[in-house]
């Protein structure tokens, strides 16, 4: 019997999956994901984390507690730094993760706690594959084989993205093909902007995409904005953030709010994130500097009802119908 | 010019010192008090920390006072207090206010920045050598605050008339505030330390000893931690804190030979193997240090939603269990009452006290 490792299907998962799943794939492991998020994983997670935790840590340990028993491996790498750009690095409850799951949750499998720093030069990331490789008896040729084969599926995928897909469209026409045909251009531009385990998790951001594209917005995110643009944007603020995932919503704020390419802009944020508490402010600031961009702010959390969430929504469309009217 | 900085604990001494010296005009911020607090809630974000809310408050503070600049400290992340410039910036401007906050980031991450900042403060007309000279001096004098500090919590729980302590402690103090000179900083702390150290104490006492660690900021500011060491040293409790604003006696002082940073971090190594910023991974490798220098509790100070001391939380029982402490976590913000903390603090020391003589009456049937 395969090796089995097991992929939480939560925070890095939306961006990096394709990469780990080819990866292990390539070197002959089983890979087990947990299921999409549901509210059992939330009522797993919200008993075994820390309780002062924002919802994402507590999803992502109801994600790890459904996968334990069933795999002998669980991935749960250390995203330290994954580009060399100022002083940038992961929110600290990224950084922490691998440890905070061996304090609070008993009875684990063995943790895969590959530290990820790939400011150190361009070969790092074939040096961390090969250390996981070897971890698993693979020889070289096969490391290299499916490190580029797993570098190609990333690529495919932020491609996918780039095009308009959505983290979840993307991940199922590269496993069945399928749905590319873009949907009609609707009559509004909405950049839901936030982390990509906020907007891309159904459960969690209650079906929010889906609810604005039912109301008649196109939905545009960070994910949609090509790394140049967003670097070129990079410079409108006087000192870059710290957090990895903060950045890139602030440089895609900039580059839909200075290009004139939505009409308002969504940010989804958990409840009592902390660089979220920043990164919410300098958005709602800025958003009046240019041309008063409507701003709305969603915050989730263990309570938060669709009732209150679909009523902002349709105030907020409501609103930016008639302001396409009087202009 | 008149300049301000945040109020961090019995620094504002130096500062304002350091300041006058440069030939502005020192805003002397007032201590953090409920409207402190209700001015920085008022413009801050809702999850911002307690810290954020309190410089914020400041400012405003300050500003009505008729500051015109602050200086404050910046950092490299991924704690969120080395972005605190940026954002105060950015609200005080939004609120219509020409009020400049100056940032000194760390110098190792951009010498010219730093160095075109030291110019922006040193006044013209004077030399380098002189500016560098007035640096020197008003940092000793911050030492000489954080030794005295030290001192007092050393002595308060033996002390026999309750408040002596304190009182000593402000009148050296005071008599280090009047200091100008290098010499006369000198003389001061020396007679400081003397009227601390000479006031009526029972040294039979074996007081309770607990060790504080957490976040830099309500660590080090007894107006927003509810006094914390004092109320517990009037209580008749030993206690130690890890974090001074010069880290003097972290280098010198603390018990049993030298431990620097990185001790501290070989010591968090097997519960926490990576930096998250604040002193998130200190909290961590400290409480292993007390616990193993025999300390019967430990305290965590942390603001509520503070990034590095929720992690530290998280991995805390894990410590405590092996290393066999136990640790009260008290998480503040701006609705934590007083009387809440005094009755944790309270519960706190009975649980430790019954330990002690549990572990008394074991080691007599043994």
């Amino acid at each position: 019997m395969p090796v089995r490792v097991g992929i939480p299907r939560y925070l890095a998962y939306f961006s990096y999956y394709p990469w780990w799943k080819t990866f292990f794939e390539e070197l002959g492991l089983e890979v087990i994901t947990s299921s999409p998020t549901t509210k059992r994983t939330l009522d797993d997670g919200v008993a075994e984390a820390v309780t002062d935790a924002c919802i994402p840590i507590k999803l992502y340990h109801g994600h790890v507690v459904e996968l334990k028993d069933k795999v002998d491996f669980i991935f749960v790498p250390r995203l330290v730094k994954v580009r060399k750009f100022f002083t940038e690095t992961f929110c600290p409850k990224f950084l922490a993760l691998p440890d905070l799951l061996r304090a609070s949750i008993n009875d684990l499998p063995e943790i895969l706690d590959t530290r990820v720093d790939l400011s150190q030069g361009p070969f790092e990331l074939f040096r961390i594959s090969k250390e996981v490789g070897e971890r698993f008896g693979a020889g070289l040729s096969r490391i290299s084989r499916a490190y580029l084969l797993a570098c190609k599926a990333l690529r495919r995928y932020r491609n996918l993205m780039l095009g308009g897909m959505l983290a979840d469209e993307a991940l199922e026409h590269m496993e069945n093909g399928g749905g590319t045909n873009r949907e009609q251009k609707r009559e509004l531009t909405i950049a839901v902007l936030g982390y990509p385990y906020l907007i891309y998790d159904n459960f969690i951001n209650l079906d929010l995409v889906n609810k604005l594209r039912k109301m008649g917005a196109d939905v545009v995110t960070a994910e949609m904005v090509s790394p140049r643009k967003m670097l070129r944007e990079a410079k409108r603020l006087p000192k870059q953030m710290f957090w990895h995932y903060s950045n890139r919503a602030m440089h895609a704020a900039y580059y839909y709010m200075n290009r004139k390419r939505v009409d308002g802009i969504i940010h989804v944020t958990a409840f009592i994130c902390g660089p979220d508490a920043m990164l919410d402010r300098l958005m709602e600031i800025e958003s009046r500097h240019y041309d008063q961009m409507p701003f709305l702010t969603i915050s989730i959390d263990e309570e938060t009802g669709s009732g209150g969430v679909d009523t902002r929504l349709e105030a907020f469309i409501d609103m930016l119908k008639r302001r396409r009217v009087q202009e | 010019m008149k300049l301000t900085f945040p109020h961090m604990g019995y620094s504002y001494v130096a500062f304002k010192a350091l300041i006058n010296d440069l030939g502005y005009e020192a805003v002397v911020p007032p201590e953090p008090s409920k409207r402190t607090m209700d001015l920085g809630v008022r413009y801050s974000p809702e999850f911002a920390c307690i810290p954020f809310k309190v410089l914020m408050g400041t400012y405003l503070e300050t500003i009505e006072m008729g500051a015109e600049m602050a200086i404050s400290s910046g950092g490299v992340g991924p704690c969120r207090a080395g972005y605190y410039g940026v954002m105060h910036q950015k609200i005080l401007n939004e609120l219509g206010y020409d009020f400049e906050v100056l940032i000194f980031e760390p110098p190792q991450s951009d010498y010219l920045d730093f160095i075109k900042k030291l110019r922006r403060v040193k006044p013209r007309g004077m030399s380098w050598r002189v500016f560098i000279q007035v640096l020197k001096k008003n940092y000793s004098k911050l030492e000489a605050i954080d030794q005295i500090e030290h001192l007092m919590y050393r002595i308060m729980p033996y002390e026999i008339n309750k408040g002596d302590t304190y009182r000593a402690f402000n009148k050296a103090l005071n008599m280090l505030d009047e200091a100008r000179t290098k010499e006369e900083i000198e003389d001061a702390l020396w007679e400081g330390r003397k009227i601390i150290a000479r006031i009526p104490q029972d040294r039979s006492r074996n007081p309770l000893r607990i060790g504080i660690v957490g976040e830099i900021y309500v660590v080090l500011e007894p107006a927003v931690n509810f006094y914390i060491q004092r109320t517990l040293g009037e209580m008749g409790v030993y206690t130690d804190r890890s974090i001074w604003l010069t880290s003097y006696t972290q280098k010198n002082v603390i018990v049993e030979g030298k431990i620097g940073e990185h001790d501290i971090h070989q010591m968090a190594h097997p519960y926490l193997n990576e930096m998250i910023g604040g002193h998130g991974i200190n909290s961590i490798g400290e409480t292993v240090i007390y616990a193993n220098q025999g300390y019967d509790g430990m305290i965590q100070l942390a603001p509520f939603s503070c990034l590095p001391e929720i992690m530290a939380k998280g991995i805390m029982p894990r410590v405590s269990r092996e290393v066999g402490i136990p640790v009260l976590t008290i998480f503040i913000d701006e609705q934590t009452a007083a009387a809440g903390v005094i009755t944790r603090l309270e519960a706190f020391l009975d649980l430790l006290k019954r330990r002690r003589e549990q572990k008394a009456q074991e080691a007599c049937n043994a």
